[in-house]
């Protein structure tokens, strides 16, 4: 899922404090799984921004909705009716869910409460980790299953480098060493004899290097 | 391993002898005169000279320009790369442009995170890792083809060479990992620091059954300690160094002021014991801002004079 996490409060109040009529919109998605922008964070940030406002002797009205999906067209047309009610919309979606309001309500302004972090699963509860870059090209097949391009803080293909110590990363003992992992891995399935095969050069074309990507099916537009 | 390339360095590999280099950091600034000292200390006692290329993330001179002084100087830089900085197009023309000085010698490194340096907030590029980065030389070289498959004018000669740490972990891949450099096409190799000396035997026992000792010249990495402080912080802060016990205390256990005496007596007797393994075709000897011990150094191993080849 993708992995985000709540804005400062201090930044979100500085981008609204003008207008006087807000919609905390949030999605039911990926961002209520990692408790930054579900129904009960709107509540949350709802609740906290009134009271700030009304300390600061300001009257401003903020709605909460909820949307099953901001990134998706049907649900985002929820609102349509309303839209016009606000001056701006606080959306507590992921980036994508901030940029598809933004193309469809034109004249309102949108701004994002939450920081979209990474591609990522929950180890436990409170405590998400990186997964995948979507580069596009997924090699997971020849790393064990582990990804080194988002989990090796030099994403190297042919790892690990100098720096992995005791099972960590140079950057820091907390991080694991993606190369450890896929080394245990091997190991573990047996097919240490892997490791000594040369990764090919990447073609990051399909990465963020190649520009903005696209996936098309032809067969199930309608 | 015959002779591919004009290098001094291979010259030396390959008749024999026990081969010696030194390493410099460029300046942090403009100043030519910084690079020029240090190598004016160490000129006649070393080989070949390696350049950092903004070693521990930290922004200096570019090594490109620092081994153009050396090459105006008449001496033998080792240009140093890392894959952190750059995407293959820089890679492939700072490989023209410095073939095009007649620099003859490579080290293909992915450098330190930049997190470490003055620039943490920058971006990293990792394009290609360190071994990729040996192949797109070997191919540059051998085939004389950009990466994208086109024909070089004049294709670069470089001899080529890589790191190695024995002492990273896991330990178990340090072999294997060494074989892979080799079949990337790594020539010669400069390890890391060596205090550990029976773990560097151990794995050089390793890199021997395996018979790449044969395929590949091994430099053993040296560096001594200025004081029992520095050998601490080796010890506890630098990822991958392996600085045993016995090696801080005897550091520790020695008066301040004959502390830096006692770091190059480790160093020389390091140097001895190492000069015993059979694989091992040279020293690099990385004395970090203290480039005027290297030639006490190269002197009392009995390294010196250097020879003409
Ligand atoms: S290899 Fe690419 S697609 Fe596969 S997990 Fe890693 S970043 Fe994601
Ligand atoms: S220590 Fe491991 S995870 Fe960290 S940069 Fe090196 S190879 Fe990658």
């Amino acid at each position: 899922m993708i992995v985000a996490e709540r804005k400062p409060i201090d930044e979100i109040i500085e981008k609204i404090k003008d207008y006087n009529k807000i919609l905390l919109l949030g999605c039911n998605e990926c961002v209520t799984v990692c408790e930054a922008g579900g129904k009960k964070e709107v509540g949350v940030l709802a609740s906290a921004l009134r009271m700030y406002f009304l300390n600061k002797g300001k009257e401003i009205l903020i709605d909460e909705i909820t949307l099953e999906r901001q990134c998706d067209h049907e649900y985002l047309e929820e609102i349509r009716d309303r839209i016009d009610q606000y001056d701006a919309v606080l959306s507590l979606a992921c980036g994508v869910g901030v940029q598809f309001m933004a193309d469809k309500y034109l004249s309102t302004p949108v701004y994002p409460g939450v920081n979209t972090c990474f591609l990522g699963a929950t180890e436990k509860r409170g405590l998400w980790t990186e997964r995948c870059q979507a580069c596009g090209q997924c090699i997971l097949a020849s790393t064990g299953g582990i990804c080194p391009i988002s989990r090796c803080a030099k994403r190297v293909l042919n790892g690990p480098c100098g720096g992995s110590t005791n099972g960590k990363c140079e950057l820091s003992k907390e991080l694991d060493c993606a190369w450890q992992l896929i080394i245990d891995r091997l190991k573990a399935m047996d097919r240490l004899d892997d490791y000594e095969k040369l990764a090919d050069i990447k073609d990051w074309s399909s990465d963020r290097a190649g520009g903005p990507r696209k996936v098309v099916r032809e067969d199930v537009q309608e | 391993m015959s002779e591919k390339t004009s290098s001094k360095l291979e010259r030396i590999l390959a008749s024999g002898n026990l081969a010696v280099t030194s390493e410099c950091g460029p300046p942090r600034g403009t100043d030519p005169e910084a690079i020029i000292e240090k190598a004016n200390l160490i000129k006649d006692y070393v080989d070949a000279i390696n350049i950092t290329d903004n070693q521990t993330s930290v922004t200096r001179m570019c090594s490109l320009a620092a081994c153009i002084r050396l090459k105006l100087m008449g001496l033998e830089p080792v240009l140093q790369m890392v894959t952190r900085d750059r995407n293959r197009i820089a890679l492939q023309s700072d490989i023209l442009g410095a073939a095009s000085f007649d620099i003859n010698n490579m080290l293909c490194l992915s450098g330190d995170h930049q997190s470490f340096g003055d620039c943490a907030a920058g971006q990293n590029v990792h394009d290609l890792d360190s071994m990729q980065l040996l192949q797109l030389v070997r191919k540059m070289r051998d085939e004389g083809k950009f990466l994208g498959g086109d024909e070089i004018k004049r294709p670069p000669k470089m001899f080529v060479g890589a790191a190695a740490n024995p002492f990273a972990d896991p330990f178990e891949i340090r072999v294997p990992r060494l074989a892979k450099k080799v079949a990337a096409g790594a020539e010669f190799i400069q390890t890391q620091c060596i205090y550990n000396l029976d773990k560097f035997e151990k794995w050089m026992e390793g890199v021997r059954e395996r018979g790449l000792h044969e395929k590949v010249h091994i430099l053993a990495g040296v560096t001594p300690f200025k004081s029992a402080g520095m050998a601490r912080y080796m010890k506890n802060r630098v990822p991958g160094m392996d600085v045993p016990d016995d090696v801080v205390k005897r550091m520790a256990d020695t008066p301040k002021e004959k502390q830096a005496e006692e770091g190059i007596n480790i160093c020389v007797e390091s140097i001895q014991r190492l000069k015993e393994v059979e694989g091992v075709h040279g020293f690099h000897v990385m004395a970090i801002e203290w480039e005027e011990k290297v030639p006490g150094i190269i002197e009392r191993t009995g390294l010196y004079p250097r020879p003409e080849v």
